[in-house]
């Protein structure tokens, strides 16, 4: 008995408690700025579940490859097929940015556009249950995911992505220097959620948007496009999703097939953690998620990020599935 | 849309209680072509199957070990290593298509019933709580993998499955991680010399070498079978019932007074513990796991394998992990390096992928479905709601 009570210990002392807490305040300001930044592109990409969710009360799974395919139209257009890898400054900067933008947010809202028209739309159009929509909304996220692993496309090999951007700190806050990618991210991320929710308040459209959100039968009865609404929720979260892919990209300097896989689990998080289907809950959960996920770092050890970031989904779900700002679209 | 679309297959209810499974059940297409006198002989064998009772496992038992005899080495090996796996989605099956619960996270307790064998075995972990018998642990196993199970489920459970699903997506990265950053199993570079489990029976001793897949096979069937009789045994039970009641409407379920929470958490448990099983055959096998052996894609192959082979059914999803898991062992075996261009280890989940999605929109029940389950699945009917959230709205 005493035996095992010893191994215990030394199983105990081995798994790594002995070590106590560890807090390492130094480098404070560095992770809230790269906590806001990775926050930033949570956001981006919980903007996109978030609408969807809204809308057809469904978990669009396969929402994790539409950002990685920002990320890889990103590579294909600056690296692959112009090679414009040399930095640029002035009014050349802000066009090739803008070209970026536009090509990575097209290129995602297309393929969205795409995954609706081919997979969901038929799926409601038979009346399938709801387990039939998730199983089907994970084939196609792996199906698009492994497609890009194909040597005919990127291929299992992590790409460099040479920017056009220098990364040269422009400024410091809190003591912690900001280059223009990271600037352009956190930027980018608060006026497309500004555009967005200005959006989805004020226009014609988004107004047929809450209402589907709101019950999808009466909102039909009223006139409204229901099929087009959905297929124009989808075209904007894939839209979100590319810019977010872009800006990953010309952050983190890589583009690899599965890049989108730890990113979409974790925006997912985010959504959650704000309030699934509330568009703000989307970007204040990116945010907290961000942070929380790196400021955990300062007493862990930074291997454990990703499970913290996982634990935080699961306790949310037991303490307050409906997020910080509650559920609805409408809202 | 026009009402013909909407129509659902007819069920026939004196079939109703899974007792006598005719042939026009699974393929219905087939069975208008054959001719009268060849659909009544395999009626005939459906029928005398059904009547064998309880020996109708053994027999499957000794036909599913005896395919081992024939082929060699190298394909008994193969016929192995898709053995755990078929063994898991027996258990997938339980929580995907019995109770209508989506788990993405599934090759999470698999992993956690390898890790168990090799924290209790004489393994180069570096700590063990204490040395047993592999045969002892695999009850330890089973029941690790079940509570972790009963843990993850009790707080997901109350809530809508698309919550679980990305729960359940989450802790196999947990589990992953986690046993990637523990220095008592080795961290990354994972846990070697994992004994076998050899053992002696009426003082003749078996011992299991590294080179002898037919042996492993032989105790893998022992497994399936016991299983599938579990499986098959609770699906026509009391509880198995209240699965289907949950799958179709959990508030009318609820409404009823069938415990949904507690239901649910039968299936998941009784799926963790298949899995941890499955995750002890594999350790003791193969002597060597590390974190890199069970990545997400794994949990989501199963998953493939139960839904292609044909959700809710024991034998489809035998079917479904013989095909996902081994057929494309087989073709890299026969040298078929590409298949319509993509890798064959690469691209098959891919190919899978697209699979489950063609499989949803046309064929919902899987290849072996019977027409009930199919009836089921394209009804519309709630899968897995919560009382709040309607269905995905349809064109109704």
């Amino acid at each position: 008995m005493e035996g095992f009570r010893y191994t215990l210990a030394a199983f105990a002392v081995q798994s790594g408690g002995y070590e106590g807490v560890n807090c390492n305040t130094a480098a404070l300001g560095d992770l809230i700025v790269t906590g806001i930044t990775l926050g930033s592109v949570y956001a981006l990409i919980a903007l996109g579940y978030t609408m969807v969710y809204g809308v057809l009360k469904l978990i669009n799974f396969a929402h994790d490859s539409i950002f990685m395919i920002g990320a890889a139209a990103a590579y294909y257009l600056f690296v692959v097929w112009f090679g414009w890898t040399e930095e640029v400054s002035g009014i050349g900067l802000i066009v090739l940015t803008l070209v970026g933008l536009m090509f990575s947010a097209l290129a995602s809202g297309g393929a969205a556009l795409t995954l609706e028209r081919l997979a969901y739309r038929p799926l409601r159009r038979r009346g399938a249950a709801r387990l039939s929509f998730l199983i089907a909304a994970v084939g196609a996220s792996f199906f698009v995911t492994y497609l890009f692993q194909q040597e005919f496309l990127l291929g299992t090999a992590e790409h460099n992505f040479g920017s056009f951007m220098p990364s040269t700190p422009i400024f410091e806050v809190i003591g912690s220097p900001l280059n223009r990618p990271r600037l352009l991210l956190i930027l980018g991320a608060v006026v497309m959620f500004i555009v967005l929710d200005r959006f989805v308040r004020t226009t014609r459209t988004g107004r047929s948007i809450r209402a589907v959100s709101e019950d999808i039968d009466a909102a039909r009865m009223m006139g409204v496009n229901v099929d087009r609404v959905v297929a124009t929720t989808f075209f904007i979260g894939g839209f979100f999703g590319g810019i977010a892919g872009f800006l990953y990209a010309l952050v983190f300097r890589k583009v690899a097939w599965n890049l989108g896989f730890i990113p979409g689990i974790k925006a997912f998080t985010s959504a959650v953690l704000g309030g699934i289907g509330n568009l703000r809950g989307a970007v204040l959960g990116g945010l907290l998620l961000g942070l929380i996920e790196n400021l955990s770092t300062i007493c862990i050890g930074s291997e454990w990020r990703n499970v913290v970031a996982f634990s935080v989904l699961v306790l949310v779900l037991i303490f307050r599935p409906t997020g910080v700002l509650g559920e609805g679209l409408a809202k | 849309m026009s009402q013909t679309e909407k129509e659902t297959p007819k069920l026939n209810t004196k079939r109703l209680r899974g007792v006598e499974v005719q042939f026009e059940d699974y393929a219905p297409g087939l069975a208008r072509v054959l001719p009268d006198g060849v659909l009544s002989a395999i009626n005939a064998v459906f029928y005398g199957w059904q009547k064998l009772g309880i020996l109708r496992y053994i027999f499957a038992g000794i036909m599913l070990a005896a395919i081992a005899l024939p082929l060699g080495p190298a394909k008994d090996e193969v016929l192995v290593r898709t053995g755990f796996y078929m063994l898991a989605a027996l258990g997938l099956n339980v929580v995907v298509g019995l109770a209508g619960l989506l788990d993405l996270g599934y090759v999470a307790f698999f992993m956690i019933g390898s890790y168990t064998v090799a924290l209790f075995t004489e393994s180069n972990a570096t700590a063990h709580p204490a040395i047993l018998d592999p045969w002892l642990i695999l009850p330890i196993a089973v029941v690790v993998a079940m509570v972790t199970g009963l843990l993850l489920g009790t707080p997901t459970l109350r809530l809508r499955g698309d919550y679980l699903a990305i729960v359940t997506l989450g802790f196999h990265e947990i589990v992953r991680q986690t046993a990637r950053n523990l220095s008592v199993v080795n961290g990354s570079r994972g846990v070697t010399s994992i004994p076998h489990p050899d053992f002696s029976i009426f003082g003749k001793s078996v011992e299991f070498g590294v080179l002898d897949p037919q042996k492993y096979w032989f105790v893998l069937c022992v497994f399936i079978v016991i299983a599938l009789f579990i499986v098959q045994r609770i699906k026509d039970s009391r509880i198995g019932r209240s699965w289907e009641a949950i799958r179709e409407d959990e508030v009318a379920a609820s409404a009823m007074g069938i415990p949904v929470v507690k239901m649910k958490l039968y299936a998941f448990a009784i799926g963790a513990s298949t899995s941890g099983l499955a995750g002890w055959a594999l350790a003791t096998k193969v002597g060597f796991i590390s974190p890199n052996n069970f990545p997400l894609l794994s949990s989501i192959l199963v998953l493939c394998a139960v839904v292609i082979g044909g959700i809710g059914s024991s034998l489809g999803a035998l079917l479904g992990a013989a095909l996902v898991f081994g057929l494309p062992e087989l073709l890299r075996d026969i040298g078929a390096e590409t298949i319509l261009g993509f890798d064959v280890q690469t691209g098959r989940i891919a190919i899978f992928g697209f699979l489950l999605v063609v499989m949803m929109i046309f064929r919902p029940g899987g290849l072996i479905s019977s027409s009930r389950r199919r009836a089921e699945l394209s009804s519309g009917g709630d899968i897995a709601a919560d009382s709040t959230a309607p269905g995905i709205p349809g064109e109704s």
